[in-house]
C-alpha cells in the first residue's frame, strides 16, 4: 500500500438535514497509525462527520475512502468488519449481558465462516484476551458483573475495551473521556496513546476537553457552524486566532 | 464440570423421571401432561426470538399451524388424494395400514417442522426489518392474514378442517404415542436451545436484543441471526404442530392450527412467568401456567379466564422479570454475578500496576 496515501481521506464531503447544512464542503485526511483530533463548538457538525464516515446516513456530496476504497455507499456492518470501529457519544454496551460476554461477542467479524458461528462462546484463547483487555481498561475484577450495573465511566472503559477486542485498524472515539471522573482521565490517555502505540491502532478522536486532545493528537482539525475551519499541530491551533473566536463566540 | 451444568443435568434428570413416572402412575392425566409438553415447547421456541433476542413475536403460531397443515398434507398424500379427501368433509374413511399410517406421520412430522422453517427463511428478513412493537403487531397481523388464507384454500379442506387419518393400534394406545412424541420433541428443542445460548451464536442474538444497533456497528451480521433464530424455533413449533394436529384427531384453522387469541398469547405469558430470556425460566413457566389453567378449568369454571388475565396482569405490572428473573435479582452470586477482590485473582503474568486502578 502507498504509504503517503492516508487510512481515511475526506474529501468534500457536505450534509444537510432539510435546511440545515450539518457539514459543507469538508476534507479531512487521517494518517496512518496516527492520532488524529476533531474539536469544535457544540453543534458545529463533528458527529455528523463521524456519522458519514461510518455508514449511517448516505451523504449529500463529496467521496470517503478508507485505504483507497470508496466507502461512502456501504453500509454500517460493512465498513465495520472493513476495521474500522467507532464508540458512542452515549456510550452502548450490551447492557443486559457480563463484562467478559460483552468482550467476546465484540471479537471481529471480518473473516468470520459459517460455522464459525457456531463456535463455544467459551472458548478458552478468547476468553483469556477478553481477560486480558478488561485489565488493560481496569475491569477485570468487574468482569462477571452484568455490564449495565457498572458506572457511566466504567461502562465507557468497557465500550473502549470492547473496541480493541474486536482488533480494528481504525478507531473512532467520540467524546472519551466525556462524563469520567477527572482522575481516570489520566489513565485513560494513557491507555488510548498505547492502544495506538502497541496495537497499532489508527485513532480518530472527537474531544471538547482541550487538555486531553492537545496531549493526545498529533494533527488536529476544527470544525464550526459545519465549515472546516483549521488543520494543524496542537500548537499551531492553540494559537489560530479562528479557532480561538469559534470557541468563544466572536462571530 | 461446573455447577450450573451439574444443576442442569439434575433438572433434566428429574423431568425425564416425571415423564417416564406419570402416564404409568397416573394415565388418566396423560394427554394433559401431553399438552403440558407442548406448552413447555412452544414457552422455549417462543423465547428464542422473543427473551433472547428481543424481538417479542405475537405471530409463532403461524408455524405450529403451518406445521399442522403440512403434516396433515403429507399423511393424506401418501395413500389418497387430498382434494377429495378434504371435499368429503371427513366421509371419505381410508383405512391406513400400521406401516402406512407410522411412515406417513414420521414423514409428515418433519415436512412439518421444514415447511415452517422454510417459511421463517421467507419471510424473516423482511419482518425481522420491523422493531419492538411493529414486531409484534406484525406478526400478530401475518398470523391472522395466514389463518385466513388457510380458511379460505378449499385444497386444504378451507374453514371446515381436515380429519386427520384414524390411528390403526388400539383405542387408548394413541395418548402414549403423542406423549412421547410432543415430550421428545420438547427435550430435543431445549437441549438445542442450552446447546445453541452456549456459542458465539447465542452471545449475538443477547447483543442484538440489549443494542441492535451497537451489534451492527461492531460488524455483527444482525439479520443473519435473527432469520436463523426465527427459523430454528420455527422448525421444532412445526413438529410440534404436526404431533398436536394428529393427537386432536381434526385440524381446523381458527381454533386448532392458528390459535392466535390462546396458544399464541400462552406461550408468551409462559415465557414472561418463568423469566424471559433464562434457559430454564419458560420451562418452568410453562409448566407451572399449565397446572394453574388445568386447576381453574377444574375448580374455577366460568372464571378460567379471569384468573389466567389476572395472572398475566400481576406478571406483566409487578413482576415483569419472571421468577427466575427474580430470583437472580435476589440472589445475584448464585447465578455467578461476583465481584473479585484481592491480588490473587489477577490472570498470571500481569505486571501492570496501574492496570487494576
Amino acid at each position: 500500500m502507498n504509504s503517503s496515501q492516508p487510512q481515511i481521506e475526506v474529501k468534500s464531503v457536505s450534509k444537510s438535514y432539510g435546511g440545515v447544512v450539518a457539514n459543507k464542503d469538508i476534507s479531512i485526511r487521517v494518517p496512518h497509525g496516527r492520532i488524529t483530533g476533531l474539536i469544535g463548538p457544540n453543534g458545529s457538525g463533528k458527529t455528523t462527520l463521524f456519522n458519514s464516515i461510518v455508514g449511517y446516513h448516505p451523504i449529500d456530496s463529496g467521496s470517503i475512502t478508507f485505504e483507497g476504497q470508496e466507502i461512502s455507499t456501504l453500509r454500517v456492518p460493512d465498513i465495520a468488519r472493513l476495521g474500522m470501529l467507532r464508540t458512542f457519544q452515549q456510550t452502548r454496551i450490551y447492557k443486559k449481558m457480563n463484562c467478559v460476554q460483552n468482550m467476546i461477542i465484540s471479537v471481529s467479524h471480518r473473516d468470520e465462516g459459517f460455522s464459525g458461528i457456531f463456535k463455544q462462546a467459551k472458548d478458552r484463547e478468547t476468553e483469556q484476551q477478553a481477560e486480558e483487555l478488561l485489565n488493560f481498561v481496569g475491569l477485570y475484577q468487574k468482569r462477571n458483573l452484568i455490564s449495565g450495573d457498572l458506572s457511566f465511566g466504567q461502562q465507557k472503559l468497557l465500550e473502549f475495551a470492547m473496541a480493541l477486542m474486536n482488533k480494528p485498524k481504525v478507531l473512532l472515539l467520540d467524546e472519551p473521556t466525556a462524563g469520567i471522573n477527572p482522575t481516570l482521565i489520566n489513565g485513560l490517555i494513557d491507555r488510548l496513546k498505547r492502544a495506538n502505540e502497541e496495537f497499532g491502532i489508527t485513532l480518530f478522536v472527537i474531544e471538547h476537553n482541550m487538555r486531553v486532545i492537545m496531549n493526545l493528537a498529533e494533527e488536529i482539525s476544527c470544525l464550526s457552524h459545519g465549515e472546516l475551519l483549521a488543520t494543524g499541530s496542537p500548537d499551531e491551533l492553540q494559537n489560530d486566532q479562528r479557532v480561538i473566536d469559534a470557541y468563544l463566540g466572536a462571530h | 464440570m461446573t455447577s450450573a451444568r451439574k444443576l442442569d443435568l439434575k433438572v433434566y434428570a428429574g423431568l425425564i423421571l416425571f415423564g417416564i413416572i406419570t402416564p404409568i402412575l397416573f394415565p388418566n392425566y396423560t394427554s394433559q401432561v401431553a399438552v403440558m409438553w407442548l406448552m413447555v415447547l412452544m414457552a422455549v421456541t417462543w423465547d428464542m426470538t422473543g427473551g433472547q433476542m428481543g424481538y417479542n413475536s405475537l405471530g409463532n403460531v403461524i408455524f405450529f399451524g403451518l406445521g399442522m397443515y403440512a403434516s396433515a398434507v403429507v399423511q393424506i398424500s401418501m395413500f389418497a388424494d387430498v382434494a377429495k379427501y378434504t371435499a368429503s368433509f371427513g366421509a371419505m374413511y381410508v383405512e391406513f395400514t400400521e406401516v402406512q399410517y407410522f411412515t406417513g406421520l414420521s414423514l409428515g412430522i418433519v415436512v412439518g417442522g421444514i415447511v415452517a422453517t422454510l417459511f421463517a427463511l421467507l419471510i424473516g428478513p423482511f419482518m425481522l426489518g420491523l422493531r419492538g412493537p411493529y414486531f409484534a403487531i406484525g406478526t400478530l397481523g401475518l398470523a391472522v392474514a395466514v389463518a385466513e388464507l388457510i380458511a379460505g384454500w378449499g385444497y386444504v379442506g378451507a374453514g371446515s378442517g381436515i380429519s386427520m387419518p384414524v390411528y390403526p393400534g388400539v383405542a387408548g394406545e394413541s395418548t402414549f404415542v403423542w406423549y412421547i412424541l410432543l415430550g421428545v420433541t420438547a427435550l430435543l428443542a431445549h437441549l438445542f436451545v442450552r446447546w445453541l445460548y452456549s456459542t458465539q451464536f447465542g452471545l449475538a442474538m443477547n447483543a442484538i436484543r440489549d443494542d441492535e444497533d451497537k451489534a451492527e456497528a461492531m460488524g455483527i451480521r444482525t439479520t443473519r441471526y435473527k432469520v436463523l433464530t426465527w427459523a430454528a424455533s420455527a422448525f421444532f413449533l412445526g413438529m410440534g404442530g404436526a404431533i398436536f394436529g394428529n393427537m386432536s384427531g381434526f385440524i381446523e384453522p381458527l381454533e386448532v392450527a392458528f390459535p392466535t387469541a390462546t396458544f399464541g398469547i400462552f406461550m408468551v405469558a409462559m415465557a414472561l412467568l418463568g423469566g424471559k430470556g433464562t434457559l430454564w425460566g419458560p420451562v418452568l413457566g410453562a409448566i407451572l401456567f399449565h397446572i394453574v389453567k388445568e386447576a381453574t378449568w377444574t375448580y374455577l369454571l366460568g372464571w378460567q379466564w379471569v384468573a389466567l388475565g389476572a395472572i398475566i396482569i400481576i406478571n406483566i405490572v409487578y413482576f415483569q422479570q419472571g421468577i427466575l428473573g427474580w430470583a437472580q435479582d435476589k440472589w445475584p452470586a448464585a447465578f455467578g454475578l461476583t465481584v473479585d477482590r484481592g491480588p490473587e485473582d489477577q490472570p498470571t503474568g500481569d505486571t501492570r500496576p496501574e492496570a487494576a486502578e
